[in-house]
């Protein structure tokens, strides 16, 4: 039998990347994400690792770059305002192909915004973590247990692909604690990293860790090459559940925290005659367009829920080619929507859809 | 028979560098890299390029080489020295990279004590941009956005790196050294010699300012340029050891 113990959110995805075999953590302390920082520093001497409190986000990100080009398991963690500042970074890891996790535990903005969760950073996520064409694997956890097991799956995606991976949490599922299980989270045997800065021992030519590619024929060819791995990891590593979908006339797409309020609102919509469900992405990047746009031949109607203004919804539109409505509800600024409230919204379209 | 009197560093590539007539980035390229052949560390040294004149230094070097973003080279540095801490790790800078962008970075690399070893070259100017004002240009030094000459009251006072990063107790070695003649390049040579030993020791932190030159931007011509290093650089930027640990302990 497994043993199960009570974790904050925070907490069991630290635990998790030292099972998952990562020893270098350097981050820079801000709320709702600090305890990682905190988890990392007591547990990482402990197992021959290192927790580094950098100076700032910037450098934290470059320390990443520094560590994941000598070749080992590393990651850093923030939050939103945090996360823009290590945007320089993350675009020049994404140009130098280096595998990494970069967790952004969200929480509401823009600027210095608040401390309460929030999904506002849905867009620079997925769309623009930082300049040039570029992509990261960004993976969005719905429970304290599935931050754990997005952990070690980070890990193996970064190094498989040589991709950085996001994980895009919020201050919710940060700070709450539930039991988790950290059965199946490891890694016996790191890969071999035959690319890496790590010394070439006289045993090979000199490895070079760069992303200035100065003849822009030279540029597109690296860029195009990269979105062939892109191309790979969308046929293969897209994720998600689909919840009560079967006879759904009206579809919610939900992801993280919010997923779980939506769970509620469809049993009681469900309770009242309305036949809803839902489809959480797990991967935001990949997103899961092929399964959205199946339940398109058959729901009647989509609804996003999200902590922010509406920024996911675009994506189902596109996924769906706007075949269907695309309606959309959400909190921001740290708010969260009540069951209530969702509820109320989907018998909102229920109604409307029987007109 | 012949006897070789002269020859490229190992740790040298054999390729042609891009730079300007005159430069003497060149010469201090070949000391890193005949300090890492003394010391026999090219298979185990990573070398962290700049963004500036000498961001291809990632082709110029035959150990392993990471090109960070502009003024990040410390951080990318203490990443990878504490991922392989038996690694020999320096940073090759300029003055925009180092004492601009970069200041924290620097400033908290040798607050950690980090066991790397910066090679930091001031030539008082932005090169690689066409010559703009540098955080270590000097008073009334002309420059394309200081036209009228650097005016304390209005661009504020050049950064004396060396002076500065010596009040850190985690720097163990910080000397200015110029590559203007024979015998500065010398002892130019000795001073990184010094730092890289102070790494491999595990004593902490080292830095070699190096006085370099810009005849492009400073409009001189190459043997002007090394004349003005020294009547109007090393007055104002005296060479010497602004700190050294180890004479310290003895």
């Amino acid at each position: 039998m497994a043993k199960k113990v009570l974790m904050k959110g925070n907490e069991a995805i630290a635990e998790a990347a030292i099972k998952s075999g990562c020893r270098h953590y350097f981050g820079y302390p801000i709320t709702p994400q600090t305890e990682i920082a905190e988890y990392m520093a007591k547990r990482m001497p402990k197992v021959g690792g290192l927790c580094l409190q950098a100076e700032s986000e910037i450098a934290a990100i470059n320390m990443v770059l520094g560590a994941a080009s000598a070749g080992v398991r590393v990651m850093t963690s923030s939050s939103s305002p945090g996360i823009s500042l290590k945007s320089e970074g993350i675009s020049y890891i994404a140009g130098c192909d280096l595998p990494c996790l970069i967790l952004n535990v969200q929480r509401g903005g823009p600027g210095l915004g608040g401390i309460q969760p929030a999904q506002s950073d849905y867009y620079q996520a997925t769309k623009a973590n930082g300049h040039g064409d570029m992509h990261l694997i960004v993976v969005a956890p719905a429970s304290v247990q599935e931050m754990a097991s997005l952990t070690g799956l980070a890990f193996d995606l970064g190094d498989k692909y040589r991709i950085p991976v996001m994980m895009l949490a919020d201050g919710a599922l940060g700070q709450m604690m539930e039991p988790v299980d950290f059965e199946g989270i490891g890694c016996e045997t790191l890969p071999e990293k035959p690319w890496a800065a790590c010394g070439h021992g006289g045993k090979r030519k000199h490895n070079v860790i760069n992303s200035l590619f100065i003849q822009p024929e030279e540029l597109e060819r690296t860029v195009i090459e990269r979105f062939e791995r892109y191309k790979v990891i969308e046929e293969n590593e897209v994720r998600y559940e689909e919840y009560m979908t079967e006879d759904a006339d009206i579809v919610i797409v939900s992801y993280g925290i919010t997923s779980r309020i939506c769970k509620t609102a469809i049993a009681n919509a469900r309770k009242q005659g309305v036949k809803v469900g839902m489809l959480r992405p797990i991967t935001l990047w990949p997103y899961p367009k092929a399964a959205l746009r199946r339940l398109a031949e058959t729901a009647s109607q989509f609804l996003t829920v999200e902590l922010n203004m509406g920024q996911m919804v675009d994506d189902v539109k596109l996924a769906i080619e706007c075949k269907k409505p695309v309606s959309f509800f959400g909190r921001t600024g740290g708010m969260m929507p009540s069951t209530d409230e969702v509820t109320a919204e989907i018998m909102k379209l229920a109604k409307g859809g029987n007109n | 028979m012949s006897k070789v009197v002269f020859e490229k560093p190992k740790a040298l590539a054999d390729v042609p560098f891009h730079y300007c007539p005159g430069c003497t980035h060149g010469i201090v390229h070949r000391l890193v890299a005949e300090v890492i052949d003394e010391l026999g560390v090219e298979d185990r040294t990573i070398g962290i390029a700049p963004v500036g004149c000498s961001v291809f230094a990632y082709n110029y070097f035959n150990c392993d080489m990471i090109e960070a973003a502009h003024g990040r080279a410390p951080a990318v540095a203490t990443g990878v020295k504490r991922s392989l801490p038996e690694s020999v790790v320096f940073t090759y800078q300029g003055d925009g990279d180092l004492a601009a962008i970069g200041t924290a970075e620097t400033v908290h690399i040798a607050a950690r004590g980090e066991n790397v070893t910066i090679i930091f070259i001031n030539n008082a100017i932005y090169g690689m941009t066409g010559g703009q004002m540098a955080p270590t240009t000097m008073p009334g030094q002309v420059t394309t956005t200081s036209p009228y000459g650097r005016d304390r009251k209005i661009q504020g006072s050049p950064i004396h790196v060396c002076e500065m990063l010596s009040t850190l107790d985690g720097t163990a070695y910080a000397e200015r050294v110029a590559v203007n003649s024979p015998k500065h390049v010398i002892a130019a040579k000795k001073a990184i010699r010094k730092a890289f030993d102070m790494q491999l020791n595990k004593k902490g932190f080292s830095i070699v300012e190096v006085l370099s030159t810009c005849p492009t931007n400073w409009g001189m011509s190459p043997t002007d340029a090394l004349k003005w290093v020294e009547s109007d650089m090393i007055p104002f930027y005296p060479l010497g050891v602004y700190k050294d640990i180890t004479k310290e302990e003895a």
